[in-house]
């Protein structure tokens, strides 16, 4: 007998299946964040939890508070880059290779500019990882699923150099596939993230 | 077996250390998985003496308290992440595509990646030894604020761990695609031999629970570096926060250290019964049933902190004694009426099921809340886990190395030295750790250093040294089997076992690309019905 696999295997390729594997332990990655995050609040008296902040702290200018306007826009950004990458596969699966590159090249931008927004963000803020519970769970959580957009950035830079070089096409375009998902899923982290954080209080 | 003439590029030969390194065969990668873990077996053990040793008399000034905290901590983390879970990666990675007639791993880079990861953990988390403050101190399950007060020896640990976490995820994915798409014409899932099974369940397991571990050991790194709160009620955290996420990884982590010893024990079985396994589907099911199960009983760990709702984590624990129970019945069941050999093998996997089911059912009775109130952190528990874990998992991967050691090696084990390796293993193995049980409800604490005269522990805490150093002992003739297997030559057939699944379809040890043909599969035993159509193989 030959070796198997005669047959053409239907749906998902094997990278594909694997890829999505390990998105679904990413999940319980944040999953473990979140649970702190979510036992941290159940555990405080009030949140922020200004009563936890030395009189020290108080005279440094410690304050608890996080403004809501840029973190909002740069919400909006990267819920449009995912639109935009999304946008980009659907160019490739027609055969459109310009439009993959400039798809690609959009959602890139975009993601750099809500990390360029985050850092802004974190330079206004007065509060630090080490102050409370409060800045250790906002900086741990933002914290990570920031290196996240940036793995994902790289991600696609890897992606829009091998467009550039017309690696992809119609029938074959699974990296770009792949690249799309983890971009989703950066994105529905952070709008989860934007929920917990600034808006349910 | 008939082979082929490949037509080589030159006479070139990449030197043999080479090779070894840069390998992505699954074949070569599984026997560095065993060589790796094996050796840390041997580190563990013999941290495990100078535990015993320190423990054997009243009043002992052997070790003293620091390194003491220090050997017992290395003890467990060398056993669990460096040896036992491995060493599961080990056989899985060689048996697996054997045993579903694929000729690699779904992705062998990776799979090269999840090996090359651990060497550097584990030199990582043993090189705490030479640090200030030495090596992590806060026992392998880090709670808090003891893990805060440790050393730099402890970040050591947290990254050695985060990094055997890493290759067990990446690894879990890609036995998961193996699994899923690279089986044999004719191999359903219902099919796959058993050890497939367990070794499936395992990796879901992995793949679920270990992120949520690396997201702990994420926050202890952050609060022992960074000024953190997570764990520091002074700053709004909850210490028992650590053990929630701790645990939610590590109970799983239990089911990851234990399903495929089962497994393992699952195919020796059938074949020195000359029977099939009894109720494959039960015990399939089963499998399915402990690993689900087993991502809701982690609060067992934590009745005493006040925290967790007792019924329902007390409940769950219950529960998950039926599946277990469901397959000491098909063990049982498989044994019935066959017709026993009692090879050395076999005399390892009947020491896993006797052993296993003490440790099961001490284990069940520890889930009695009420009970688990007087039990928690005495040697009762100690005893407990090495029912499991040594009764269990050691003696299966025991079973499976004298089982499988003709298809990896082409050689054979010595079966009188594998007998006394046997003999000597079982009596010290119990000698060790059943005093435990009375240790424990006499109210000895586990952890301590030192226990004064007055306790009336001496004797039993003797016995139990002499039981360690027995098991010890057994190590003798293994080894003395291994190397003289070594020096025989390289004559084992295809199937000396008379094995039924298809790793015993090909020569031994196996070529590169593992099979010249497959017999046809149309049941869970395809050689088994070769052999009954006569079309020997």
């Amino acid at each position: 007998m030959a070796a198997h696999g005669a047959a053409e295997r239907q749906g998902l390729s094997n990278p594909m299946l694997g890829f999505i594997l390990f998105l679904s332990s990413e999940v319980m990655f944040f999953g473990g964040l979140f649970a702190a995050y979510f036992i941290a609040r159940a555990d405080a008296v009030s949140w922020p939890p200004e009563e936890l902040l030395t009189p020290q702290q108080i005279a440094d200018g410690v304050k608890l508070e996080l403004e809501i306007l840029l973190p909002a826009i740069a919400t909006g950004i990267l819920v449009l880059s995912s639109l935009t990458m999304q946008w980009a596969v659907w160019q490739i699966q027609k055969g459109n290779q310009a439009g993959l590159l400039w798809g690609l090249f959009i959602s890139l931008a975009l993601g750099l500019i809500f990390l360029t927004a985050q850092m802004y963000d974190y330079s206004q803020l007065h509060f630090r990882a080490d102050d409370t519970i409060f800045g250790t769970t906002f900086y741990t959580l933002t914290g990570f699923h920031g290196a996240h957009v940036a793995g994902g950035a790289l991600f696609m830079f890897v992606v829009l150099v091998r467009s550039l070089g017309g690696q992809f096409t119609a029938k074959n375009h699974e990296a770009v596939e792949a690249c799309s998902m983890y971009w989703h899923f950066v994105d529905v982290v952070w709008i989860a993230l934007f929920t917990i954080l600034y808006i349910i209080q | 077996m008939a082979s082929v003439a490949i037509p080589q590029l030159s006479g070139y030969r990449r030197p043999a250390v080479l090779d070894w390194i840069m390998t992505v065969d699954h074949k070569k990668l599984g026997i560095l998985y065993l060589y790796f873990t094996l050796f840390f077996f041997a580190v563990g053990g013999i941290l495990a003496l100078l535990v015993r040793t320190q423990l054997s008399v009243a009043d002992s000034t052997f070790v003293g308290n620091d390194a003491y905290n220090q050997i017992f901590t290395m003890h467990a983390s060398a056993m669990l992440f460096l040896f036992i879970i491995p060493v599961w990666a080990g056989f899985g990675n060689y048996f697996v595509p054997l045993q579903i007639g694929a000729a690699d791993m779904a992705f062998p880079r990776i799979n090269a990646l999840s090996f090359w990861l651990l060497p550097p953990a584990g030199i990582l988390m043993f090189s705490g030894f030479l640090v200030d403050g030495g090596s992590a101190n806060a026992g392998w399950t880090a709670y808090s604020p003891l893990a805060q007060q440790a050393g730099v020896g402890m970040d050591m640990w947290i990254v050695a761990v985060f990094m055997l976490g890493a290759s067990s995820t990446i690894g879990a994915a890609n036995f998961l695609v193996t699994m899923f798409r690279m089986r044999a014409p004719g191999m359903t899932m219902f099919r796959m031999p058993i050890f497939c099974w367990t070794m499936l369940v395992t990796a879901l397991l992995q793949l679920l629970a270990t992120p949520v571990l690396a997201a702990a050991l994420a926050m202890l790194f952050i609060d022992r570096n960074y000024g953190g709160s997570f764990f520091d009620p002074n700053g709004g955290g909850n210490v028992v926060l650590w053990q929630n996420v701790f645990w939610f990884y590590s109970h799983p982590a239990v089911y990851i250290m234990i399903l495929p010893g089962m497994g393992i024990v699952s195919e020796i079985l059938p074949v020195f019964s000359r029977k099939p396994l009894f109720g494959y589907k039960a015990f399939v099911f089963a499998t399915i049933a402990i690993g689900a199960l087993g991502f809701s009983v982690w609060a067992h760990h934590m009745f005493t902190t006040g925290s967790v709702l007792l019924p329902f984590f007390g409940f769950m624990t219950f529960m998950i004694g039926i599946p277990t129970g469901v397959k000491i019945f098909n063990w049982l069941g498989t044994l019935w009426g066959g017709s026993i050999s009692f090879t050395t093998p076999m005399l390892f996997a009947l020491g896993f099921v006797s052993m296993f089911l003490i440790g099961g059912i001490n284990g069940t009775f520890s889930a009695a809340v009420p009970v688990d109130f007087a039990l928690h952190d005495t040697y009762f528990v100690v005893a407990h886990i090495h029912y499991v874990l040594f009764g269990g998992s050691v003696f299966a991967v025991f079973a499976g190395l004298y089982y499988w050691f003709p298809k990896i090696w082409g050689r054979m084990l010595d079966e009188r030295l594998g007998r006394l390796h046997f003999t000597f293993m079982f009596i010290g193995f119990n000698l060790a750790f059943f005093p435990m049980h009375m240790l424990g409800l006499d109210g000895m604490p586990r952890r301590i250093a030192v226990y004064s005269e007055d306790a009336g522990w001496e004797t039993l805490n003797m016995i139990s040294t002499l039981g360690a150093f027995t098991i010890a002992v057994s190590m003798i003739p293994f080894l003395i089997a291994v190397v003289w297997a070594f020096m025989r030559p390289q004559d084992q057939p295809d199937n000396p076992w008379e094995g039924n699944t298809l790793e015993w379809a090909t020569s031994s040890p196996p070529p590169e690309h593992n099979f010249d043909s497959l017999p046809p599969v149309r049941s869970e035993r395809p050689l088994f019905d070769a052999r009954q159509n006569g079309d020997g193989h």
